[in-house]
């Protein structure tokens, strides 16, 4: 029974709004994972920074981005460990996402052309999400958290599995570009998400830096230092506001360029754990986050956004900054513009769209057919029994006009039509720590 | 639940798990602390009966009857529990013959979709309906083949069937193979 359509624990931070992007990889029940398509393969499995840490806390480890990383530990099921992050907090180890700095008078400029979104008039120490785009068709070549974290520096993360071929994509592009960009990757860093209702009072504790959380809001960013459990403090480290979960949390980067991160990592997190105590914070792994980013009506890269989709397709439209809305200018701009106005108001519209379902009996999971009075209507891309709802929800392209909350099509599951609805995302509310509109 | 779940199994006698099916099974409503001296683990048990109860390699596992016509079939304690939690069992239409290898349901946990696939060649002849209502009866007692128990069908084995039996694991070597 293991070996036939086994599936699924996916990964990755994101200091996200309300629809992101993400690593992938799948998990069989006996622990194998297949990684996304460009996940580098055939190379030894990383470790990051906690790699030890985990085994010593009861980890399962699973290949995944080419990287050793936890699934599950052993004391949580991952329904439980599901709960505990909604209800308390955990502490997702999510080194794999690769960490860069683009640094120089044009990387505003080069984040432009790539990039749908506007950072020239970004306010420093704040972030949010975008995508990379393919030149000619404006597809999706990765997802990505971009933080403004000086007049000419921004920190970007990306997907893990999509490493390799992000660095050739950069690579060229800034060949082509030509500006006076330096590019940094950051290898050998730590990141860890500590999210859940209770990460904000968690990280009060062990903050050494005076930051006032109330007024440190989503998609912020601030270096500060923590309070170790000897009593000394760690080196700077970069905390934003935001995740992978739809809870309020916090993703702390370990600069491993500046700093032995494996040492300053390792001491956080044990520092975090001990300070907050089991009632408050447990570890959790891959698995809940795939489960917890789904009910947040997350992308997963590899899964529901790929390098055929358009931001306008994936329901991403509004990471296009209005001025850039007018005045284009960036990859695919030509393709992506006019998907915004629909066939109807003169523009090009889309054929099809990113939307969520919930579905009957069975869950569906990726790749099952959505269909209408038999006809084919699309794909779904993600699916998972929700813990938080107790209902099958799943994200999935459909045939645009077929797209609207509410609609009733069929699911198919093993040869069987299960009913489904289009329902609207997140699946559960969003709970990040925004600043007063 | 579990350890309640658990003494019923490990100590349920060797007469009981031959009588025909089709006897009403009346222990399971028996207090579960009549049952707690046992300290036999259910692979323990079954080796130490010598039950023709046999496994495959993706799991399932299957009993058949003495006059080897009848069987049941279920997912072991190892699978129910790389599974996590189950929330969904899809149980096949009874009444057709099904060859060894194919899809005969599935068992959905928050982490995965898994086949079940049937041990050897077989007729449905019953489903758990249990399992509709709890489908996490497949966490607590995944190898207990009574009323209130975790298997998930029982079907007619033909002679094709009952050879291919004969070619599976036993409880000690699947223990083995598990193991490894």
């Amino acid at each position: 029974m293991m070996k036939s359509f086994t599936r699924i624990a996916r990964a990755s931070p994101r200091v996200k709004a309300s629809a992101s992007l993400s690593a992938a990889g799948r998990l069989s029940t006996a622990g194998s994972i297949r990684c996304a398509s460009n996940a580098s393969s055939g190379e030894p499995l990383k470790k990051t920074p906690l790699y030890d840490f985990h085994v010593a806390n009861g980890a399962k480890m699973v290949p995944f981005a080419g990287y050793h990383m936890p699934v599950q530990y052993s004391s949580l099921s991952l329904a439980d460990s599901h709960h505990f992050t909604r209800n308390h907090a955990s502490l997702f180890d999510v080194s794999h996402m690769v960490q860069h700095i683009f640094k120089g008078p044009a990387a505003a400029a080069f984040l432009e052309k790539v990039t749908p979104s506007s950072w020239s008039n970004v306010a420093p120490m704040s972030g949010k999400l975008t995508t990379f785009l393919w030149p000619g068709t404006g597809g999706i070549v990765d997802d990505t958290i971009v933080t403004r974290i000086g007049e000419n520096e921004f920190y970007v993360v990306t997907n893990g599995a999509c490493l390799d071929k992000d660095t050739k994509y950069i690579d060229e592009e800034l060949g082509k570009f030509g500006g006076d960009v330096q590019w940094t990757r950051l290898d050998g860093s730590g990141l860890v998400a500590l999210q859940g209702p209770q990460a904000a009072e968690i990280l009060s504790e062990v903050l050494a830096t005076d930051i006032n959380l109330k007024e440190f809001y989503f998609g912020n960013t601030v270096q500060a230092e923590l309070k170790l459990a000897d009593g000394g403090k760690t080196h700077p480290v970069l905390i934003s506001r935001g995740g992978y979960t739809g809870e309020d949390g916090f993703e702390i980067s370990f600069n491993g360029k500046l700093y032995p991160a494996l040492e300053s990592t390792v001491k956080a997190v044990e520092s975090l754990i001990k300070t907050a105590g089991p009632e408050r914070l447990q570890m959790a792994g891959l698995g809940a986050r795939d489960s917890l980013r789904l009910e947040a009506g997350m992308c997963l890269y590899g899964h529901d956004l790929d390098d055929t989709t358009t931001p306008v397709e994936a329901g991403l439209s509004w990471i296009i900054s209005p001025e850039r809305r007018k005045a284009g200018g960036f990859h695919g701009a030509e393709i992506i513009l006019p998907q915004l106005t629909p066939k109807s108001k003169g523009g090009s519209g889309v054929e099809r769209r990113r939307v969520g379902f919930v579905v009957q009996g069975a869950p569906a999971r990726e790749g099952a057919e959505i269909q209408k009075d038999g006809q084919t209507i699309g794909t779904i891309t993600s699916g998972v029994p929700s813990p938080t709802l107790g209902k099958n929800i799943a994200m999935g392209y459909i045939k645009d006009g077929q797209h609207k909350a509410g609609t009733e099509v069929d699911v198919v599951v093993r040869g069987r039509k299960r009913q489904a609805v289009v329902t609207k995302m997140p699946f559960t509310p969003a709970k990040y720590w925004k600043a007063p509109a | 639940m579990a350890s309640i779940a658990c003494s019923l199994r490990a100590a349920r006698p060797v007469a009981m798990r031959l009588a025909p099916r089709a006897a009403p099974m009346v222990r399971l409503s028996m207090p579960a602390r009549s049952f707690t001296s046992s300290r036999m683990t259910n692979l323990d048990f079954f080796v130490s009966s010598g039950l023709a109860r046999k496994y495959t390699k993706d799991h399932e596992w299957i009993d058949l009857s003495a006059d080897r016509k009848t069987g049941v079939i279920g997912v072991s304690e190892y699978a129910a529990e790389q599974l996590g939690d189950v929330v969904y069992v899809e149980l096949p239409p009874a009444g057709e013959w099904t060859d060894q290898g194919d899809s005969i349901g599935a068992v959905e946990s928050v982490k995965s979709a898994s086949d079940i696939n049937a041990p050897v060649r077989c007729k449905v002849t019953h489903t758990n309906a249990l399992l509709e209502e709890k489908p996490a009866t497949i966490n607590q007692v995944p190898e207990d083949d009574s009323a209130g128990g975790g298997w998930i069908v029982k079907v007619e084995v033909d002679e094709e069937g009952a050879k291919q039996f004969d070619e599976l694991m036993d409880a000690e070597a699947y223990k083995e193979f598990v193991a490894e």
